[in-house]
């Protein structure tokens, strides 16, 4: 066991130390703080780039009745039509919006501008008047306010979550980020560190130390401290992960919401003499944050912690198997495609299927699966997984990456010591039957 | 020191080692030898324990071979490597480690070494900035590095210039005067008679030859002799010997006799020295790679 430390040690440091790490260890919370900032500014992005409609109503009918929105902004101005519509061909983010005299018979508006609306400005703008018109015809119809304004109906879902806590709030948006997320990088990590496995394994080969090695530990002791040590490397790696990303995004975040707070403040000064503010301005932001926050992250991190584990484990044994029978990297491919197909297939299936219908049969039956369920259950998990599921899915792959380690053990320790030949199913299959 | 009974041991389509056995002498320096594919390496490999034989028992200093005997072993494999991004001083100090040496000690020997062998100021270096003989220095002491009971040499010499081959050829005797036993596999012979005291020659998986480099001499003198003479002597002339060939030199002629039975040397040159003048006589004794050319064509 001591020699298998010492090999875990070599190749952990070895690695650490690299300046590839440490560019990496940093590179992706800055990433993060990237994603809030891009989240961040997408919803205030709305407040800046309004676009402005200078109307005239010759009508008379529409008269200091349009409401100003998040991204449109209505002024009225007096100017003769054919004079505005020379100005609005000189004035980007805006439009002219003429109102004729005998609208009420035709029915017709024009907007002008130097480019072409968008469908869903048009849509507002003609949503907008439809209202006013039926408004004021219902007036007209003799209908009181106060019942005009009870008929009007608005739908907010709220999904409840029930636990044993009481009723939590689940917030589907941030559930889905959280298990995409948790996928995806245990996804990513599979496929990095299981490939640093196989690459350390065929330098060890090609350079031809194994030999060496393989006379004071025996083969087994080799691969294990190898993926090991590289495990190690890959856990060490995700920790920096979470707590410079935790600790950045909770600074982030509440830098971000204190100058969102005070933006909306100010635009809500400016305008209050006007129009009223729809309430979801600005806030967007700090609901997010909020949502995130109902997720239980220490559970989400520590079943994270373990299906990497676990699945890595896995991976990284089938990677070591196909390092150890291949004399260069470029010979791997043929055998790659069964260990990657699996990963690739889960995440896909995932990303479709399991996201949508967390409970759906299929999503179980990946999620218990050793060879998709690291993918499968962190997608599932932030939705809430019964115990037993969650039980039956960790012995499952417990047992599943004993299995593969001793399928790669039976043929690395003969592949390891094998060179030039061209190595097919066959001859990996004989390998696996040799005796000692 | 090494009793090896009755290996054998088979892969899939061949049979490398087929009950094979050997005794290796405690202070011995061992020539395996044998052509390429003959069963060195697999038998070797059984040895260092990386591979266990089908059947057949393997004894070290008495006790049955297990991986207690790993830290008294050092193996110097035919293709051998080193990790290239790796300080040279780090990779023996692991090296040196994983064979059951203390941090301290194992620092220590490497410092005792790199002076002896004129190597201080590369323990900063890697692999991938030494040339291929400094390399082969490195795996040298990286071998004999914790002092092994039993120190096993797969060509040794191969890729050494002749400098360097030279030192590496009297540390390996200065190892065995204190004390190692050494096995030395090899299918180039020049060397093995050199070093080597015991042979022992395994073609096509088994052991056709096994024995002191004198007594398998011995058996393979067969009263041959060369003489030098200033005239050419003709076979009507003799009684006592065959003559087999002659050759016309500078410095006259070089005849090769057998001597017949139940005549010896002297009484050829009794024979000899009436007919012409005598510049030498020696016996013709086969060399090893004779042995082993005529033994694996037989």
């Amino acid at each position: 066991m001591n020699k298998v430390f010492l090999i875990i040690q070599r190749e952990y440091l070895s690695r650490v130390k690299k300046k590839s790490f440490l560019i990496l260890t940093f590179l992706v919370p800055s990433l993060f703080i990237g994603m809030y900032v891009a989240i961040f500014f997408i919803y205030k992005s709305n407040n800046d780039t309004a676009t402005k409609f200078n109307v005239i109503d010759k009508s008379g009918i529409f008269a200091e009745q349009f409401k100003n929105h998040s991204n449109v902004k209505f002024s009225y101005i007096n100017d003769d039509f054919d004079f505005a519509k020379k100005e609005a061909r000189h004035k980007k983010d805006q439009f002219l919006l003429y109102i004729p005299a005998d609208f009420k018979q035709t029915g017709n508006v024009e907007i002008i501008g130097e480019k072409k609306p968008g469908i869903a400005l048009v849509e507002d703008v003609e949503n907008q008047m439809e209202s006013i018109l039926q408004t004021q015809k219902l007036l007209a119809a003799g209908i009181d306010t106060a019942v005009l304004n009870s008929t009007k109906a608005r739908v907010n879902i709220n999904a409840k979550q029930l636990t044993d806590e009481g009723e939590k709030d689940a917030s589907i948006g941030a559930t889905y980020v959280v298990g995409f997320l948790g996928a995806f990088l245990i996804y990513l990590a599979l496929f990095i560190y299981g490939a640093q496995v196989m690459r350390g394994i065929i330098e060890e080969k090609t350079s031809r130390i194994v030999e060496v090695i393989v006379s004071s530990v025996k083969p087994f002791q080799l691969m294990l401290g190898k993926i090991l040590g590289i495990g190690a490397v890959g856990l060490t790696q995700f920790l920096l992960w979470i707590i410079l990303s935790t600790g950045i995004s909770t600074i982030g975040a509440n830098v971000l919401m204190n100058t969102a707070d005070t933006k909306t403040e100010q635009v809500l000064t400016k305008n209050s003499n006007k129009a009223e503010m729809s309430p979801q301005q600005g806030g967007a932001a700090q609901q997010f944050f909020k949502a995130a926050d109902t997720i239980n992250f220490p559970f989400i991190i520590s079943t994270f912690i373990f299906y990497f584990i676990g699945g890595y484990l896995l991976y990284s044994a089938l990677f070591a198997a196909v390092g150890s029978a291949v004399d260069s990297e470029t010979e791997t491919q043929q055998f790659m495609l069964p260990i990657t197909l699996p990963l690739i297939f889960t995440f896909i299936l995932g990303m479709n299927v399991v996201v949508n219908n967390p409970d759906s049969n299929l999503s179980f039956w990946l999620s218990v699966i050793p060879f998709t369920s690291p993918i499968a259950m962190m997608i599932r998990i932030p939705f809430g997984v019964p115990g037993w599921q969650l039980a039956l899915s960790i012995v499952l792959l417990i047992g599943g990456f004993i299995f593969t380690t001793w399928v790669a053990s039976r043929i690395y320790r003969v592949g390891i010591l094998m060179h030039g030949k061209k190595i097919t199913y066959k001859e990996l299959a004989k390998w696996f039957r040799y005796k000692e | 020191m090494l009793s090896i009974r009755n290996i054998v041991k088979e892969y899939a389509k061949h049979r490398a080692l087929d009950d094979v056995s050997l005794e290796i002498e405690q202070g011995s320096i061992f020539g395996l030898l044998g052509p390429n594919g003959a069963g060195k390496t697999s038998l070797i490999r059984i040895i260092n324990q990386i591979t266990a034989p089908d059947s057949g028992e393997i004894y070290f200093n008495n006790e049955k071979l297990n991986q207690s005997h790993i830290s008294k072993i050092g193996y110097l494999p035919e293709e051998r490597g080193l990790y290239k991004k790796m300080e040279i001083g780090e990779q023996m100090l692991y090296l040196a480690r994983l064979k059951g040496l203390s941090r301290a000690d194992a620092t220590q020997k490497i410092k005792y070494w790199f002076e002896k062998m004129e190597m201080q100021t590369w323990w900063r270096k890697k692999v991938e900035d030494l040339s291929k003989g400094m390399q082969q220095k490195v795996q040298f002491v990286a071998t004999v590095l914790h002092e092994p009971e039993l120190i096993i040499l797969d060509e040794p010499f191969s890729g050494f210039d002749p400098v360097n081959a030279e030192i590496i050829k009297n540390e390996i005797l200065e190892l065995n005067q204190k004390g190692s036993t050494i096995i030395f596999s090899t299918h180039r012979m020049e060397s093995v008679e050199e070093l080597c005291n015991h042979i022992a020659l395994i073609h096509k998986s088994h052991k056709i030859l096994d024995g002191s480099v004198k007594a398998i001499k011995n058996t393979y003198r067969n009263n041959t002799f060369k003489i030098g003479v200033n005239k050419a002597i003709e076979q009507s002339e003799l009684q006592t010997a065959d003559l087999l060939t002659s050759k016309t030199t500078d410095d006259g002629i070089v005849h090769t006799l057998k001597l017949r039975e139940g005549f010896s040397a002297n009484n050829l040159l009794q024979e000899v020295i009436p007919l012409a003048n005598l510049t030498y006589l020696e016996e013709v004794i086969p060399t090893i790679h004779e042995i082993f050319i005529k033994t694996v064509k037989d």
